[in-house]
């Protein structure tokens, strides 16, 4: 049966046309559409796929139900890598009021040289993790650090910093603190920058001092950034793993005391031969960061003013 | 700029590799131009390689027909790249194994069983340490030919017990010996510490443990959580928790080996394979000594040897035997022995590597043979051994856990790792 031209053209009238600009916009949003889909989404469902299954080390998988989250569940190490992990979340949100009060210091009006200070900050955060785990082991080696020379000048006696299971976590800790100040810096500068002098004049002019006018203008209003920072900085430490990987040798008695989850994750994966239990305890930090993020973003109502 | 050539230089090299390795696979199951038969040897120690070309040009000599290219892969990255080229059908023919990683390759159907050619050839296997042979033994069938061995011995500094009047160790010694001389040995003063007390299995616990009566896995259980397991383990934490060794945390950037080499520790239990290294040391060539390790309970000392083996993809599977088998005979250990850097396995033919070095009484190494016990190993062997660090480091640091319950610990973790195997 034939279709008449003008029937068909009829057909393609009477649809609904999107507009123009609306398949521009999905043309534009399809690089990072198609990369998110491909590098993220895909490899996560495959991540839960494996989860389930007893991976064969030389090619096979197998289907073996909830095996490996029993086995992740039972395992003291798992444990552990938690208690360490929390800890660096912990140390990691410590960044956040460093980042704040350097940055309200910064903001002084007749600084002189910000630029420079700013871009000093924020050095270590565009620097190789490798590079700074490696040059902060040399700082902190117990024979021949910086550290401990500097110490013994004023009588103290050194430590193995990073190889006693005592401080190696929080010496770890510091770097991450140290290394991230910059990024957190820029954000509160920015954060700072946008409030009303206004707000800071009027106060002055009923006679708030200096403190003051921090407590009740500046942080009330920078809650924002405050509030993005911390789900950031809560998801960066959670998934803790390159300055760990680096600075903690294979043979340093510390090893239990600094593993995060994702180094656990790591050598499970790819050292020993226990891709399924591996993938199980990847998917359950990432409940777990889901979980914690949807908290925060619960909480925020509380303390967050949006000016 | 920089970027751009870079990426330029990838994409480039992509195909290039491609096209290497699609060759390289042509090569392989077709017989080469003119016949030949070409097989790739697949080893991480370049040490070795000098060696090892010698007594391949010894092999090529015996059989015309058959080449083999030395493919030297670092350690560092020798079990993963084999992982993956045992998936993709690319890896050698013939290649170095250890103790850790025969079980995993055997029960994974990717070596050749060699139990046929060994029948049919009628090889004597009685030539190589029993423990070897039984090392490399996986469900009643043979994987693999023994290439050297390597014992634990006791190093010592003849300046440093001369210095403390004590005398050299020798074969009375027992444990409490080891404590006495420790003791004596250690100088606060002069930075010195009788003994290099390292978080360590092949060169510690895991000859003090079968000393003490106990062991580290034996039918697929973990014996971290017997008595006599933990006795072997504290007879090390012990000599931390008292000050005559550096602790783990002092070891971890510079080890006991190190320690021992600049004269620092006065003992230290290493590998029969390190000799030519200590030799190599003008101070410990000239007082440097080795004797047998002392005895608790009973005498044990770990062994352990690598062996070649036969990848289960190989188009080859006869020349390759070929090879295995003149790699486990008498002429191939000879020119490995005359080499000095390990000990061939092959019995008989030690003498020159003992003789290499007549300034140290390497006799010793070969002595201990007679109650030595093979390196712990199952599937996951790696497993365990990283939950050894985790779990048990921090009791090497003199303040932290009591072995006792950390050793317990490890037993229940390890078993769980254990029960994957089944």
């Amino acid at each position: 049966m034939a279709v008449f031209p003008s029937t068909a053209a009829a057909q393609a009238r009477n649809k609904p046309r999107r507009p123009r600009s609306q398949r521009a916009a999905y043309l534009f949003i399809a690089p990072i559409a198609i990369g998110f889909a491909v590098f993220y989404i895909w490899p996560l469902l495959q991540t839960f796929y494996f989860s389930f299954t007893s991976f064969g080390v030389f090619g096979g998988n197998s289907w073996i139900g909830g095996e490996n989250y029993e086995r992740v569940l039972q395992d003291v190490t798992v444990g552990r890598a938690l208690l360490n992990t929390l800890l660096y979340t912990v140390m990691g949100l410590i960044t956040l009021p460093v980042s704040i009060i350097i940055a309200e210091l910064l903001n002084r009006p007749g600084l002189r040289g910000v630029a420079i200070y700013r871009a000093l900050y924020f050095l270590p955060f565009v620097t190789l993790p490798a590079a700074i785990g490696l040059l902060w082991n040399w700082l902190y080696n117990g024979d021949y650090g910086l550290i401990n020379e500097v110490l013994s000048w004023i009588g103290i006696d050194g430590r193995y910093w990073v190889s006693d299971p005592t401080t190696a976590a929080y010496a770890i800790g510091l770097v991450m603190i140290w290394s991230h100040v910059g990024y957190y810096l820029i954000i509160f500068l920015a954060g700072i920058k946008a409030i009303p002098r206004d707000y800071y004049e009027a106060a002055e002019l009923d006679g708030a001092g200096p403190v003051r006018r921090f407590v009740r203008i500046t942080l009330p209003l920078l809650s924002p950034s405050i509030f993005f920072t911390s789900v950031i900085s809560v998801i960066t430490s959670l998934q803790a793993f390159d300055l760990i990987y680096i600075m903690m040798s294979q043979r340093n008695p510390a090893l239990g005391s600094t593993q995060s989850i994702v180094t656990l994750f790591y050598k499970w994966a790819f050292e020993e031969n226990a891709q399924g239990p591996a993938a199980a305890l990847a998917f359950l930090l990432m409940l777990l960061i889901a979980a914690l993020t949807f908290l925060q973003f619960r909480l925020q109502k509380r303390w967050v003013h949006y000016a | 700029m920089h970027r751009r050539s870079f990426l330029a230089g990838a994409l480039a090299a992509a195909p290039a590799a491609l096209g290497a390795t699609a060759c390289g696979n042509g090569a392989d199951s077709t017989a080469g131009s003119g016949g030949r038969t070409q097989l790739s040897y697949g080893m991480w120690d370049p040490l070795q390689v000098p060696g090892m070309q010698k007594i391949m040009k010894a092999f090529e000599a015996e059989h015309p027909g058959i080449t083999v290219k030395l493919q030297v892969i670092p350690f560092a990255q020798y079990w993963t790249t084999l992982k993956t080229s045992m998936r993709g059908g690319s890896a050698p023919d013939v290649f170095w194994m250890n103790a850790p990683n025969l079980r995993l390759y055997a029960s994974n159907d990717t070596l050749e069983p060699l139990g046929e050619h060994i029948r049919r050839d009628g090889f004597d296997m009685g030539v190589h340490p029993e423990e070897l042979v039984g090392i490399y033994s996986y469900e009643g069938e043979h994987y693999g030919m023994p290439k050297d061995f390597d014992t634990i011995g006791l190093w010592y500094n003849k300046e440093l017990f001369d210095r403390a009047k004590v005398p050299y160790p020798d074969e009375s010694w027992t444990w409490e010996t080891v404590y006495d001389a420790a003791r004596e040995l250690t100088d606060p003063k002069g930075s010195v510490y009788g003994i290099a007390a390292e978080m360590q299995g092949q060169y510690c616990y895991y000859n003090s443990i079968p000393q003490a009566g106990g062991y580290v896995i034996r039918d697929g259980k973990s014996g971290f959580a017997e008595p006599e397991t933990i006795e072997g383990l504290r007879f090390w934490t012990g000599l931390v928790d008292r000050g005559w060794s550096p602790t783990a945390s002092a070891m971890t950037d510079t080890s006991g080996r190190q320690l021992y080499i600049s004269e620092k520790v006065a003992m230290n239990y290493d590998l029969s394979a390190m000799a030519s290294m200590m030799y190599a040391a003008p101070g410990i060539k000239d007082h440097g000594g080795v004797a047998v390790l002392p005895k608790g309970r009973k005498r044990a000392t770990t062994i352990h040897g690598l062996a070649n083996v036969i990848s289960a993809k190989s188009p080859h599977t006869e020349a390759a035997w070929k090879l295995v088998k003149f790699m486990g005979s008498k002429k191939a250990a000879e020119i490995q022995a005359r080499e000095g850097v390990t000990i061939s396995s092959y019995t008989g033919t030690q003498d020159a590597w003992v003789k290499s070095m007549p300034e140290f009484d390497l006799k010793v190494f070969i002595d201990m043979l007679d109650y030595a016990v093979p390196y712990p190993h199952s599937t996951y062997t790696q497993a365990w051994e990283n939950l050894q660090y985790q779990l048990l480091g921090s009791s090497w640091t003199g303040h932290g856990d009591g072995i006792a319950k950390a050793s317990r610990t490890l037993a229940q973790q390890m078993d769980l790792v254990l029960e994957r195997e089944n």
